[in-house]
């Protein structure tokens, strides 16, 4: 029963074996080689579930709304994953993942999926592994994943990069209006919640995000509703709201279809993401010049010393690695 | 070069999830050990109160732990602990580090121990203890050798 095999392991996750998807996630998060093995192994298998993004500040619901849309989706008989994100101390390292709390309704369904992940020093709302995971719980057959994000401030945007419909979470009583017009986080959702709609002042929260938005160039305005997710209440039509903008994005398999464009936006941002990472891990196992030195090393000596301009220097070390302008 | 402060994240911490089994409502015991465990570099999964043996051991097979660790305060643990420890054993998780706490009798323990519980820990008990028994059984896994406590 050994879950070390990238081979074995795939074709236990799609036999349906829990503890072999369970795996997978863990390589994706740890970025591990074997994660990439499996998915490239079953690469055509991919993109067929819809991405749902759950964006908004700490404590405004993003779990127990997710929960309750979790739940509906399971009366239409969908199989459904979760990725749920919590900040990783940068001091210790050490995180306390709790959004499983929110989601005991769903613990033992054996159409739910819950994976819970610490950011792991990016920033940004998601972990870097984020995008695998959700490849691997696509990959585990999953219709619809849903991508939970740390509590965000005013610029953590890497949601609209992984998912296919982004829900902004907010509450009551987080400020004004000014706060609404900001750049950042109010630019990406798709669809606006205003949760906890029982509390005073939800309804002037819900006009000033409507203000904002009339003021919106983008192609479609996007709806702003009122929920308690606590109460169930509201939820029926934030669904049918979900639904509309995944209708309008159209079927990402069609290439024409915003849906399939929003997913390459993405794939760009990824790739040059990792085609940085890799050129970083590149660097730093360049060979040692004659005189010992790592050539990165050297390099940076020179410019501290002002030996050397900066510029020149990354023209050396690109030549270094092969890739030096013609 | 490194800050002294800011802490390089482990790329492999150890994963423990803190589970409350059955009918009891005080989780300030749960709450300590996981904020202790995420002090040394844990990542530690919460599940909240009044947890089913199903509802943990389904939670630690997705989430893919290391360590299970059950806070029981009820006197239910001679039921509910071993049924956790078959269910994970039931698919194949037994490799799972299964450790338990709360108000045990000193007499029950032998009992639980021979039922798939590694280990007790009763009040009293440090936190160091803990974390030192969950880091033992992970070698290089804990927090990055030589950072400050």
């Amino acid at each position: 029963m050994s879950l070390d095999d990238p081979d074995d392991l795939g074709a236990r996750l799609l036999a349906g074996e829990r503890r072999a998807a369970a795996r997978l996630l863990t390589w994706a998060e740890r970025e591990d080689p074997r994660a990439e093995a499996v998915l490239r192994a079953h690469a055509a298998r991919l993109g067929r579930a819809f991405v749902l993004g759950v964006t908004g500040p700490p404590g405004s619901g993003k779990s127990t709304l997710t929960n309750e849309l979790v739940k509906r989706l399971r009366a239409q008989g969908r199989r459904v994953g979760v990725v749920a994100v919590d900040p990783t101390s940068p001091f210790t390292g050490g995180a306390l993942l709790g959004d499983r709390v929110r989601m005991n309704d769903l613990a033992t369904d054996p159409g739910v999926f819950i994976r819970s992940v610490g950011t792991r020093g990016h920033l940004g709302g998601l972990s870097r592994g984020t995008s695998l995971a959700v490849r691997a719980l696509d990959l585990f057959g999953c219709d619809v994943v849903c991508v939970e994000t740390v509590g965000v401030g005013q610029s953590e945007v890497d949601v609209i990069r992984v998912c296919d419909t982004t829900l902004m979470v907010l509450v009551p009583g987080l400020g004004d209006d000014i706060q609404a017009i900001k750049a950042g986080v109010m630019e990406v959702g798709d669809v606006f919640v205003v949760n906890q709609a029982d509390r005073d002042g939800a309804q002037r929260t819900a006009r000033e995000v409507n203000a904002m938005l009339d003021l919106s160039h983008a192609e479609r305005r996007p709806p702003v509703l009122l929920a308690s997710a606590l109460l169930g209440e509201g939820l029926e039509g934030l669904w049918g709201a979900i639904e509309e903008h995944r209708a309008f994005m159209g079927d990402p398999r069609d290439p024409a279809s915003r849906a399939a464009a929003r997913r390459r936006a993405g794939a760009r941002h990824e790739l040059v993401g990792l085609a940085q990472r890799r050129l970083a891990e590149r660097l730093a196992a360049l060979r040692l010049n004659e005189r010992g030195e790592a050539p990165l090393d050297a390099l940076a000596a020179q410019v501290a010393r002002g030996a050397l301009d900066p510029f020149s220097a990354v023209e050396a070390l690109l030549a270094e690695l092969g890739l030096g302008s013609a | 070069m490194s800050d002294a402060t800011l802490t390089p994240t482990t790329p492999n911490p150890i994963r423990v999830l803190v589970a409350k089994p059955g009918l009891d409502g005080h989780d300030r015991g749960a709450k300590i050990v996981a904020r202790a465990l995420r002090d040394a570099g844990m990542e530690v999964i919460y599940t909240g109160l009044r947890q089913t043996a199903e509802q943990i051991s389904s939670a630690a097979i997705q989430e893919d732990v290391d360590v299970v660790a059950c806070s029981i305060l009820s006197g239910a643990h001679n039921t509910l602990l071993p049924k956790v420890y078959e269910l994970l054993k039931a698919e194949g998780a037994e490799d799972i580090l299964f450790v338990a706490g709360g108000v045990i009798p000193d007499e029950d323990i032998p009992f639980l121990k021979e039922r798939g519980v590694a280990e007790v820990f009763t009040p009293g008990a440090p936190l160091q203890a803990i974390i030192d028994f969950i880091e033992a059984r992970f070698p290089g896994r804990g927090r990055a050798a030589g950072q400050p406590e």
